[in-house]
């Protein structure tokens, strides 16, 4: 069976891991419009060749990056996310100025 | 072999027709490209010449006519989908196969067969009632049937109750269908290279010329095509196409999955599926039996086979129909499917002016092959989306009107 490297748990079958979409910036979310959302929630690139994606350990929840070549399936890395997500993105800052959400 | 058979073959008066037209020089102008000579490309070719008169068209396609998903798929016909979209469309689709060999003048083998669809759950019987329901209202034939029913039709399925899902109920879809999917296209580009239409095979789009808002030409391999509208048909490659053209879209490809095993005599009559233990069978008029019916967890742009994906699928199999252990896999193969969020596919405008999308056809689109041909068509001769794909156009996503299609075979994975 095909693995893959996680880099909480190190090579696993492929069977234990859950796909979790493509890696996309979420810029300021605030200042998102409903288009914007439909194209964040629903448009990928879908690229074929080298992609950042999002994969789950199931056994251990844990969540990751991997960089993967979508032709020929090789998984050229894998890193904790917190390598590119530096910081929380607060969902809850328009509450804080009072506004209805 | 019957002599007279062979005095047929060998006797002048019938000479082996050309079925396409060599290739010609590619032009540097075309009216219409249409990317992608699967059985979409080539249906869409089809009626623009047929019912239009559109004829300075070129079909072009990277590798060969029909090589694609249309040379792939599991030949599964039917229109017992659940939202009124959906079944409308497919509807129409499998009407117009009824009369296809008739119109084309050559056998696309279409077996009449019927589907059964299981039910190993009340939540399926509860939403089977439903689909019945809509189907019937549409004009289709699809009814819930019991255990008995379903013994009568397929003695050899595993009806156990021990089994572990045993059978509860069933969906008959009396409409359901089969057709060699390789005569569908070769009828259509047929039909299309007799009244002008250039097929150009080996000819691969590597560019989208779009200027002001608007398409105006084609790079290929085999050169520069001005033109004046372009279509794009090109299944597990919708995303990478588009984006030639500046377009993105709500896809993700992933492999979907078949395999046939060794010919028997006949001994299934109708094409049997079970959303629940995730697969489909049927046997073909050869014998063999086809089973279907498994996507890889994750995308990707390879169409290699998987032993995971063997396995599975003979699990399921032997779930249903326990008499097929001892049988010897012959063949299997993946597609790419270019799967949607709402498992319907995107028919109609994009961003760009006059550059049309045929896209997003998953897991679902051979059925569907002359309706949207016939659509497509009609959009590129009239510049307006014909009402019955309206629901499908791209715009759906911003608009958050999805056509959430649960009566699509993968939707129940
Ligand atoms: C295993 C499997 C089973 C299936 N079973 C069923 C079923 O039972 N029932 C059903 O309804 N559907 C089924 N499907 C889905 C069905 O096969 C497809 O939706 C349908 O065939 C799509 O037709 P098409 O003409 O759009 O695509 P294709 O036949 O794939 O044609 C697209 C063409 O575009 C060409 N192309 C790609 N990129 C370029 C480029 N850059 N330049 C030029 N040409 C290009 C390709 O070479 C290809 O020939 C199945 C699919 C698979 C993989």
């Amino acid at each position: 069976m095909k693995q893959l490297l996680c880099p909480l748990n190190g090579l696993r079958n492929i069977s234990e891991f859950l796909y979790g979409g493509e890696v996309h910036e979420l810029s300021d979310p605030r200042d998102y419009s409903a288009k914007d959302w439909a194209e964040h929630v629903f448009f990928d690139e879908n690229r074929a060749g080298l992609v950042l994606e999002w994969w789950c350990h199931r056994p251990t929840s844990y969540w990751f990056i991997a960089e993967r070549n979508t032709i020929t399936d090789e998984v050229v890395r894998s890193f904790p996310s917190s390598e590119i997500f530096t910081h929380r993105i607060d969902f809850d800052q328009r509450r804080d100025r009072g506004e209805h959400v | 072999m019957p002599f007279g058979l062979l005095k047929y073959g060998l006797r002048k008066k019938y000479p082996a027709e050309r079925h396409f037209t060599p290739t010609k020089p590619l032009k540097s102008h075309y009216d219409v490209v249409i990317i992608g000579a699967g059985g979409h490309g080539s249906a869409i070719a089809y009626y623009l010449a047929k019912t239009h008169g559109i004829t300075k068209v070129a079909l072009i396609d990277k590798g060969y006519l029909g090589g694609g998903n249309t040379a792939r798929n599991t030949a599964v016909i039917r229109s017992n989908y659940l939202t009124e979209a959906g079944v409308k469309f497919y509807r129409d689709s499998v009407e117009l196969y009824q009369n296809l060999s008739n119109e084309f003048g050559y056998n696309i083998m279409m077996e009449n067969r019927g589907q059964l669809t299981l039910a190993h759950s009340d939540a399926a019987i509860r939403s089977f009632r439903w689909r019945a329901e809509v189907n019937q209202h549409l004009g289709v034939r699809s009814e819930l049937v019991d255990r008995q029913a379903i013994k009568a039709m397929v003695p050899n399925l595993n009806l156990s109750e021990n089994a572990r899902f045993p059978v509860l109920a069933g969906l008959w879809h009396a409409d359901g269908a089969t057709a060699r999917h390789d005569a569908v296209v070769w009828g259509y580009a047929r039909g299309a290279c007799q009244r002008g239409v250039e097929l150009h095979q080996l000819t691969e789009a590597q560019g989208i010329d779009v200027e002001g808002g608007r398409v105006v030409g084609v790079r290929t391999n085999r050169g520069r095509i001005r033109c004046g509208v372009v279509v794009q048909a090109v299944a597990g490659a919708s995303s990478v196409v588009g984006q030639m053209a500046g377009i993105k879209l709500p896809i993700h490809s992933f492999p979907l999955q078949a395999m046939v095993t060794q010919p028997y005599k006949p001994i299934l009559t109708p094409h049997v599926s079970s959303p629940h233990v995730h697969v489909y069978v049927h046997q073909t008029s050869r014998g063999e039996f086809v089973i279907g019916g498994g996507s890889d967890p994750y995308p990707l742009y390879h169409t290699r086979a998987t032993l995971d994906q063997k396995e599975i699928l003979s699990a399921a199999t032997l779930e249903l129909f326990p008499f097929l252990a001892q049988a010897k896999i012959l063949r299997q193969w993946a597609g790419t499917t270019d799967m949607t969020p709402d498992y319907s596919p995107i028919m109609g405008l994009s961003p760009v002016e006059n550059y049309y999308l045929d896209a997003g056809w998953g897991t679902w689109g051979f059925k569907a092959t002359p309706i949207s041909g016939k659509m497509m068509a009609e959009l590129v001769a009239t510049g307006r989306v014909p009402a019955l794909i309206e629901p499908f156009e791209l715009e759906r996503f911003y608009r958050f009107e999805q056509v959430n299609e649960a009566g699509a075979t993968a939707a129940s994975h």
